[in-house]
């Protein structure tokens, strides 16, 4: 199952025989107080260091949320698609929970895009999935519906399956435009949860076989050594069956972990993509 | 145990989470003759303010936070029912829940269990609130605050339908309204005329406790 993205120059696949498709979650002002003010005042010049140390530390896609509250979000995120792909041919994550600002950034964007996110709530399958249609982009779904997140493995894969048929069934989207959220959430809050998370996406890669991706740093919020946890679930995931993630692309801790791991588990032959970014950082 | 043993052991082990440990040195300072008011106000209160305040400066993480709530709790249970009777109120309370249209409940339930450790009542609603539920548990429990959760820009709009309905409900000037979650600011919170927003649980107590002395001033009570 291949989910395929696109910039205006650059293809990137996801797939369980593709390396691990690492999505920078940075361009997003949720708790960052400062860019939050530069937004609300129109400037998105922060947006700019953000692209280029993502680039740099080894991002295949960028997520792109503007989620501040009191702005006109679909302006703001149509602009900063516009800025961003102008800045790297890297595919682009379009994040919104603002139907508006999804069509806006879906507009603004050139090529296919990954739309972040629907989920197994009727309202927004019927408000989101038309647009994933018309603009041929793919999909991240999550299991979550209007009563509830669950926790139950089995639920997830009961909800994941409701979108896959929804989306499949009645709005014509291929299913391999459909990429899972099995999500991952806070061990601090509870250490079963991560378990959980593990079991979601084995059992999604054996009933449906799609792809997925979740919000890789929330298993470590509230946590000390971040990086470590991260360096740590990540492989772990991918072991499970998980094949990309919306993570901590700046970290090299983290991003090592993952090409580790992509090694490791049979997704890099002959090592030459480990070997070639040991070279890189050797210099010349 | 000397009182002053068991006032220490028990802000000690409430400040790592030992939930045996702070129901047996409750049950100890009972039967010691200590009064409930005394175990909470001169041990249990300014411990769980400790864990609030390292969690603030970053030196206390989520679990410990939890543990330390957990811990509180079990002693609560056991000193509530002896503090009604002698005619101790608790702190205020709190209304609590998650906005319709929002299911995220992991940031409420932190608040919720630091509410409850600094002496807060709190009625948890839930997940997917509606502003006729929040009204009606507003009429019946008559709590001094009522928070409102949101995780999603989508439905933080929810804070000002809340706060219409109980206008509407004539309700506005008898709760002090608090707002939170991931993306919601002060700025926010300000426009859609909450009293109060708060980044974190820690936080979150302390301004319920300034709001509702406050409220207490401007009353002149």
């Amino acid at each position: 199952m291949h989910t395929v993205l696109r910039s205006a120059s650059k293809t990137v696949v996801i797939g369980s025989d593709q390396p691990f498709c690492v999505i920078g979650e940075r361009i997003n002002p949720t708790g960052r107080r400062i860019f939050q003010d530069q937004l609300r005042a129109g400037d998105l010049s922060r947006i700019e260091v953000d692209v280029a140390e993502q680039v740099a530390g080894g991002a295949m896609v960028l997520d792109v949320n503007m989620g501040v509250p009191l702005v006109d979000e679909a302006d703001l995120l149509a602009r900063a698609v516009r800025l961003v792909q102008g800045m790297t041919d890297l595919p682009l994550c379009i994040d919104s929970s603002v139907v508006e600002a999804l069509d806006a950034g879906l507009a603004a964007y050139e090529g296919k895009a990954l739309v972040n996110s629907v989920t197994a709530e009727d309202e927004r399958l019927q408000a989101i999935l038309p647009l994933v249609k018309r603009y041929g982009a793919a999909v991240v779904a999550l299991p979550n519906d209007e009563e509830e997140i669950p926790e139950d493995p089995a639920r997830r894969l009961e909800l994941a399956r409701k979108v896959v048929d929804v989306a499949t069934g009645r709005y014509g989207i291929a299913i391999e435009d459909i990429v899972i959220d099995p999500l991952a959430m806070p061990v601090g809050a509870d250490t079963s949860l991560v378990m959980k998370t593990l079991e979601t996406i084995a059992l999604i890669k054996d009933e449906l076989g799609v792809n997925m991706t979740l919000g890789a740093s929330n298993v470590s919020f509230g946590m000390p050594q971040r990086h470590a946890l991260g360096a740590a679930f990540l492989p772990m995931a991918m072991s499970a069956g998980l094949t990309s993630a919306i993570m901590d692309a700046r970290t090299p801790q983290i991003v090592d972990a993952v090409k580790a791991a992509d090694l490791l588990l049979g997704n890099d032959e002959w090592g030459a993509s480990w070997i070639s970014m040991f070279r890189a950082r050797q210099g010349p | 145990m000397t009182p002053e043993e068991i006032l220490k052991g028990l802000y000690d082990q409430t400040l790592v989470g030992n939930a045996p440990a702070v129901l047996d040195l409750t049950n100890a300072g009972l039967d010691a003759g200590m009064t409930p008011e005394t175990l909470l106000f001169d041990a249990l209160i300014p411990s769980l303010e400790e864990v609030g305040a390292r969690f603030e400066r970053g030196d206390f993480f989520v679990p410990e936070m939890l543990i330390a709530g957990r811990a509180m709790a079990g002693a609560l249970e056991r000193l509530r029912p002896l503090l009604a009777e002698t005619g101790v109120a608790t702190l205020g309370t709190f209304v609590m829940g998650t906005v319709k249209g929002d299911v995220h409940d992991i940031g409420k339930n932190l608040v919720n269990i630091m509410l409850e450790g600094a002496g807060f009542h709190v009625i948890d609603l839930g997940v997917q609130v509606s502003p006729e539920k929040f009204v009606d548990a507003i009429r019946e429990h008559k709590p001094d605050i009522v928070g409102f959760s949101a995780f999603l820009t989508t439905t933080m709009p929810m804070f000002k339908a809340n706060i219409n309905a109980l206008v509407k409900a004539g309700l506005r000037d008898q709760v002090i309204v608090m707002v939170g979650g991931a993306p919601v600011t002060q700025e926010y919170a300000d426009a859609v005329g909450a009293d109060g927003y708060a980044a974190d649980a820690s936080t979150a107590v302390k301004k319920a406790k300034d709001l509702m002395q406050r409220r207490r001033v401007m009353a002149g009570t």
